[in-house]
């Protein structure tokens, strides 16, 4: 096994017996009360209402994961001085940080997977069946699963440079701000000075853009998602990532360990 | 002549400080030493004296601000002679959610060993540090002294030709640092090279074939350790004792009195020339003469004179710097 290999089982380990995965129990409860609550009060939505809500479930928890645990990957390390023993190894600094990374990935992958089952047993709760539409949702996941890596690598950028708070206050402010990367490339220069909006214009370009990843519209609706933006957001998400570790990467390896 | 295994030629630390991490604070000086292959080598010092900084240096855990290291005449740099080498932290931690045996086995991973081959060196290691019986439990329910033995367990796990040990017996207690004694002497009669750090100088003293001592980041010595201190005895030591406990009536030059006394027997402190004397006049008065031994400068007195003058030079510097 490659030794960014190691690193990664060894992380999804970690995440295993910390008990991270115990967030699905939560996700398990909230999708059973919603099934049944709206199964009496809502006619006609119940999959509009659910497909919305169980998304947003998924986005949420794998947020918070993505950004608590993604700091703590390489600090943690730093802190608890596990990460001296392991770098004295044939072990180059680059494959750390991508075995982490991989690590929470898959850790990412298995707890999605396992809300988006049971996003799709709420859902035949309520339709009493599915259909090959209702595809479209796993889509959708898919993409809060390429959005939720990107955030990881964020958060492990940050992380090899700064503290843990900051690293969480930088991956929160980029991740909103990549929410609204439409907004300022739209921005003309009648409301504020052409400059600007020439600058934000930039900006908006280097930002991570989140709001392509974001279907939940057309999934809650059954509108089949185009093959291309499926390949473009695979891309762009593939390609960021790795700048986004590459210069964490090029951090990481310059940082003395006091 | 044997090999060098670890090369440090001018090697220096500066570690930035205050808000814009313009100042600097110099921790190692322009290091300049060899151990040589097959060698247990003491690096000793106080606190704070660029012993963990050297060692943290030659595992490129921080990088050096000039000079440069080499092991088993490959750069520091080189990842494939990692392969060769094992190194424990000074006060280890590793993953807690992990056994010992998971924590063996996952470092064992990168070594490229065989399933089966882990699982036996996990087994021989755990045995060798006196964790067998721990194997199977979480570390976060180790002590500090087993977290060391889960350490030095983890350095010599893949049979390293060099180790590289930053404070081996911190934490032990009697019986643990005996244990560890034993792993080193077992690895210098395996022909591997052994460079530890350690401020406990009786360790040292009973280790090393040499020691190199820095003291407020210079290296102030180097050499065997008995070298080192100087070879010229200080004088004689006759340990002696009185049948029944008795109190001796008369001894010439009141050389009763110039004797410590530990419950019925007495230590007693001559110049060489006057030794036969000495042992003379304390037969007649009746003493038993138990034993006769140089007094030689040991390796803490020379340590400590060593801190002194150091201390005394910072507080020179300071004192003119005002």
């Amino acid at each position: 096994m490659t030794r960014v290999g190691v690193v990664a089982l060894n992380t999804f380990r970690e995440a295993v017996r910390d008990r991270v995965l115990y967030n699905l129990v939560f996700f398990a409860l909230v999708m059973m009360a919603a099934a049944i609550l709206v199964g009496q009060i809502s006619i006609g939505i119940e999959q509009i209402v659910i497909i919305s809500l169980g998304l947003s479930a998924i986005s949420i928890i794998g947020l918070l994961i993505a950004v608590f645990i993604g700091v703590g990957l390489v600090s943690k390390e730093i802190d608890k001085r596990t990460l001296y023993a392991l770098l004295a190894k044939p072990l180059r600094r680059w494959e750390f940080l991508a075995g982490k990374f991989a690590g929470l990935v898959l850790t990412l992958t298995v707890n999605t997977a396992a809300m988006a089952a049971g996003l799709f047993l709420a859902l035949y709760y309520v339709k009493h069946s599915l259909q090959r539409a209702d595809l479209v949702v796993l889509v959708a996941v898919y993409f809060i699963l390429l959005k939720l890596a990107l955030v990881v690598a964020l958060a492990m950028l940050f992380s090899c440079f700064t503290s843990p708070l900051l690293a969480i206050l930088f991956t929160a402010g980029l991740y909103v701000a990549g929410l609204f990367v439409h907004a300022m490339r739209g921005l003309q220069g009648g409301l504020m000075s052409p400059a600007l909006a020439a600058v934000l214009r930039a900006v908006s370009y280097v930002l991570p853009n989140f709001e392509n990843f974001d279907v939940m519209g057309a999934a809650a609706h059954g509108r089949a998602i185009p093959g291309a933006l499926i390949a473009q957001n695979t891309a762009y998400a593939a390609l960021y990532c790795a700048l986004t570790l590459g210069v964490a990467a090029a951090i990481f390896s310059q940082r003395n360990l006091k | 002549m044997t090999e060098a295994a670890i090369e440090i030629e001018n090697l220096t630390k500066d570690y930035p400080y205050g808000f814009l991490q313009l100042k600097k604070k110099r921790s190692l000086e322009g290091l300049t030493m060899q151990v040589q292959t097959g060698e247990v080598f003491g690096f000793l010092g106080p606190n704070g004296a660029g012993k963990s900084t050297t060692i943290k240096l030659l595992m490129r855990l921080i990088f050096p601000t000039a000079g440069t290291a080499r092991i088993l005449g490959k750069p520091i740099s080189d990842i494939a002679m990692h392969r060769r080498i094992g190194y424990l932290p000074e006060q280890p931690y590793f993953y807690d959610y992990l056994t010992a045996a998971e924590v063996l086995d996952y470092f064992a991973r990168f070594h490229d060993f065989s399933a089966e081959e882990r699982r036996a060196r996990v087994e021989r290691t755990l045995k060798k540090v006196g964790l067998e019986t721990a194997g199977r439990i979480q570390l976060r329910k180790y002590s500090k002294g087993m977290l060391q033995r889960v350490g030095l367990a983890q350095a010599i796990l893949h049979d390293p030709e060099v180790v590289v040990l930053d404070e081996p017996m911190s934490g032990l207690d009697p019986v643990g640092r005996r244990e560890v004694r034993d792993i080193i002497l077992e690895l210098k009669k395996q022909g591997k090279t052994v460079l530890f750090s350690t401020h406990i100088l009786s360790d040292a003293e009973m280790l090393c074939d040499r020691v190199g001592v820095i003291v407020g980041g210079k290296l102030q010595g180097v050499g065997a350790p008995g070298e080192l201190v100087g070879m010229k005895a200080q004088g004689m030591e006759i340990l002696f004792e009185v049948a029944g406990g008795e109190e001796i009536p008369e001894v010439k030059n009141n050389l009763l009195a110039l004797s410590a006394r530990t419950g019925d027997r007495y230590r007693l402190q001559v110049e060489e020339s006057a030794l036969y004397t000495a042992i003379e006049e304390l037969k007649a008065a009746g003493a038993r003469i138990l034993s006769v031994t140089q007094v030689k400068p040991s390796l803490e007195e020379y340590f400590m004179h060593l801190v002194a003058t150091d201390r005394a030079q910072a507080a020179a510097v300071e004192v003119s710097a005002k």
